[in-house]
């Protein structure tokens, strides 16, 4: 023991470090902030450290070349041992990342842990989210598959829309006229080193802050920050009902952090590596593409905006979420903390939350795309058939064959890009079907130019049958008046 | 005894020394900004753009759309597929060609062509377009992205080289194809 003390003593009067580390963890903190509410940032910090490790695992095997990429995912799934749970870990560990971040970002505004004097660990902390989205979209092009390869299509693509700097941007992105080998060897460069490079910087600030300027207190109702009374009431409530930081309060962000590295591991070990998917050919077309988990919420929205709405929104939303968030703690530095007496904090938090979340389960099935092969393999199921004629039979092929099952569903099967037409002789009449048919409408193609008058004649009569049993369908007044006149179909 | 409005030996070399560190940096930043932006000066400059064979004119049946694939005229030795392209060729008829981009105008997802229905549809956010490249439906804000194309010696070729994107680029014409 004499030995070790000595040691420690050797280095100590050399490095100097012993007693500012000894103050920083004695420091007291407020006795309620020892709370599980605030072990999120440390967890974020433990899985980030873990990317770190991962990361450069999977660098040990990994070729950033797009001729090589995608061959080397698959040693590392398949040949190298244990690969396929180091690209798991590190796949999962994005995913929590990202999920952390964000839940400490919420817990930090609904604690009002932004206010005075806390104003720019918040700053430093948005740019930490910034780069963890960042991490997260380049870390999904390193997995150089299809859905990388089409991933920076839809980056490229957006980028283009910048007005005037558009096809500059594009390529100082792309590295080149076409998503190509230099695409993803700066990609590698931005996840490997200038990213990373720049969180550690950054989480070393947003950590030095938090230490020099204390945990946020829990936030109690009607106890107001006031920048000239705040810091002397914080420092006596830490003096009157403080608690050294360790061991006091540190057990529980050990514990915490300790559970997620095991979440990550049992997800990592449960599901597996993410893809990659297919081979980056861009001649294969076959392939539907998908952004990761944490963009499927962006995904839905540029299906769902009007056309002429998506440009603005893309290129001005996200810089008026930005700017938003950092200069709320410049709009309300002062004030209540307490998410009790600030309904308007918890309500937007709900709104963005309710919001990204039915974005997200939208694109988990992507009602917006047709469905490519439901023509050919969801069959018009047969009770639709049972006691039809042979022209209505005739315009349910047509009906199969023209692709309109690709976008309409029929008994829950098919596409849903297009509203179902299960019953839909009950909303449209006989003239209504033809002229939708015919002209389009309503974000449906216009088939006057591929159906023949036969071909449209047999799908109205197959359409006019689709009606709930005893649910008589459409029909235009103005018929039976004529028809009762002169006798005659108008 | 030394003025205080007098610059002091050491002062004058701090700031001689910012100076020179100053000319340096700017000096090694015109490389650097060059290095850094020179996939956008060669766009600038057209490098980019080649004339590309697609196949004889008689490989496409007139009145039909088929997927021809080609090669990126600007290869980098560790491109490997990514240099390989696709694109749908119609033949209207005769030496009528049009040929579009497999990008979608809203995203640039990859479209298919479904001759019974006579449509191109994107399998990503919806958009559909008819069989002359206007758009018909979903998102896109205008028809597909058409590549210049000529007849040569009964060899069908197009100009191609960059990404087609919505925003303004040198690979497509601005030709917009008229909304059925």
């Amino acid at each position: 023991m004499r030995i070790i003390s000595q040691i420690g003593e050797w280095f100590d009067r050399r490095l100097q470090l012993a007693a500012p580390i000894r103050e920083v963890a004695e420091h007291p903190v407020p006795r309620n902030t020892a709370s599980w509410w605030y072990v999120f940032g440390s967890a974020a910090l433990t899985v980030f450290i873990l990317q770190l490790v991962t990361g450069i695992l999977l660098a040990l095997i990994y070729v950033p070349s797009a001729s090589e990429a995608w061959s080397s995912l698959q040693a590392l799934n398949h040949d190298v041992t244990l690969g396929w749970f180091i690209r798991a870990m590190h796949g999962w560990g994005s995913n929590f990342m990202v999920a952390l971040v964000l839940i400490h970002m919420v817990q930090v505004f609904l604690f009002g842990a932004y206010k005075f004097p806390r104003e720019l660990t918040w700053i430093v902390g948005v740019f930490l989210l910034l780069m963890t989205l960042g991490m997260a979209f380049s870390g999904q092009v390193l997995r150089f598959d299809q859905d990388a390869y089409w991933g920076l299509g839809i980056g490229a693509s957006i980028a283009s829309r910048v007005p005037f700097a558009g096809p500059a941007i594009v390529k100082l992105m792309l590295g080149g006229p076409i998503i190509a080998g230099a695409t993803l060897s700066r990609f590698f460069a931005l996840h490997v080193f200038v990213i990373p490079g720049m969180l550690i910087g950054f989480v070393c600030l947003h950590v030095l802050m938090v230490l020099k300027l204390g945990i946020n207190e829990w936030p109690m109702p009607g106890r107001v920050v006031k920048r000239a009374t705040y810091l002397s009431e914080y420092h006596e409530l830490t003096k009157k009902d403080g608690a050294p930081f360790v061991p006091y309060a540190i057990w529980k962000d050990m514990f915490f952090a300790a559970f997620i590295l095991i979440a990550v591991a049992a997800c990592a070990l449960y599901f597996g590596p993410f893809g990659p998917t297919g081979r980056p050919d861009p001649t294969i077309i076959q392939t539907v593409p998908k952004p990761d988990y944490f963009f499927l919420w962006l995904y839905a929205l540029l299906s769902l905006l009007p056309p002429s709405m998506e440009t603005p929104a893309l290129l001005i939303g996200p810089v008026v979420a930005i700017v938003g968030l950092l200069l709320l703690p410049f709009f309300s530095g002062e004030g209540e903390k307490s998410w009790r007496r600030r309904p308007i904090a918890v309500l937007t938090v709900m709104l963005i939350a309710i919001t990204l979340g039915t974005f997200t389960h939208l694109a988990g099935f992507t009602p917006w795309s047709p469905h490519m092969n439901a023509w050919s393999s969801d069959p018009v199921p047969e009770r639709f058939l049972n006691g039809t004629t042979a022209l209505q039979r005739q315009g349910a092929l047509v009906f199969q064959a023209k692709q309109c099952r690709n976008c309409h569903s029929l008994g829950e099967l098919g596409g849903q890009r297009g509203p179902a037409l299960d019953s839909v002789a009950v909303r449209l009449t006989h003239d209504q079907l033809i002229r939708q048919v015919i002209q389009g409408g309503g974000n449906m193609p216009a088939y006057g130019k591929n159906l023949s008058p036969p071909e449209t004649t047999a799908l109205v009569a197959f359409l006019e049958t689709l009606h709930p049993e005893g649910q008589a369908p459409a029909r235009e007044a103005a018929h039976d008046i004529v028809l009762r006149e002169t006798g005659t179909r108008p | 005894m030394p003025n205080e409005n007098r610059i002091s030996r050491r002062g004058l070399f701090m700031k001689l020394g910012v100076l020179f560190n100053g000319l340096v940096a700017t000096a090694l930043a015109v490389p650097i900004v060059r290095f850094l932006l020179s996939s956008v000066t060669l766009g600038h400059a057209g490098a980019y753009l080649t004339w590309v064979s697609l196949g004889r004119v008689n490989e496409f049946p007139e009145g039909e759309t088929r997927l021809a694939t080609f090669r990126n005229p600007y290869v980098m030795p560790t491109d490997g597929q990514t240099v390989d392209t696709a694109c749908w060729v119609r033949r209207i008829e005769g030496d009528q060609f049009q040929v579009f981009a497999i990008n979608c105008a809203h995203l640039g997802c990859p479209v298919r062509w479904f001759p019974q229905s006579g449509l191109f549809m994107c399998p990503c956010h919806g958009g559909a377009y008819y069989r002359d490249g206007s758009r018909a439906s979903g998102p896109p804000e205008r028809g597909l992205f058409e590549y210049s194309h000529k007849i040569e010696n009964g060899l069908i070729t197009i100009q191609a080289g960059e990404l087609p994107t919505p925003g303004p680029s040198a690979a497509i014409t601005g030709k917009n194809p008229p909304c059925a």
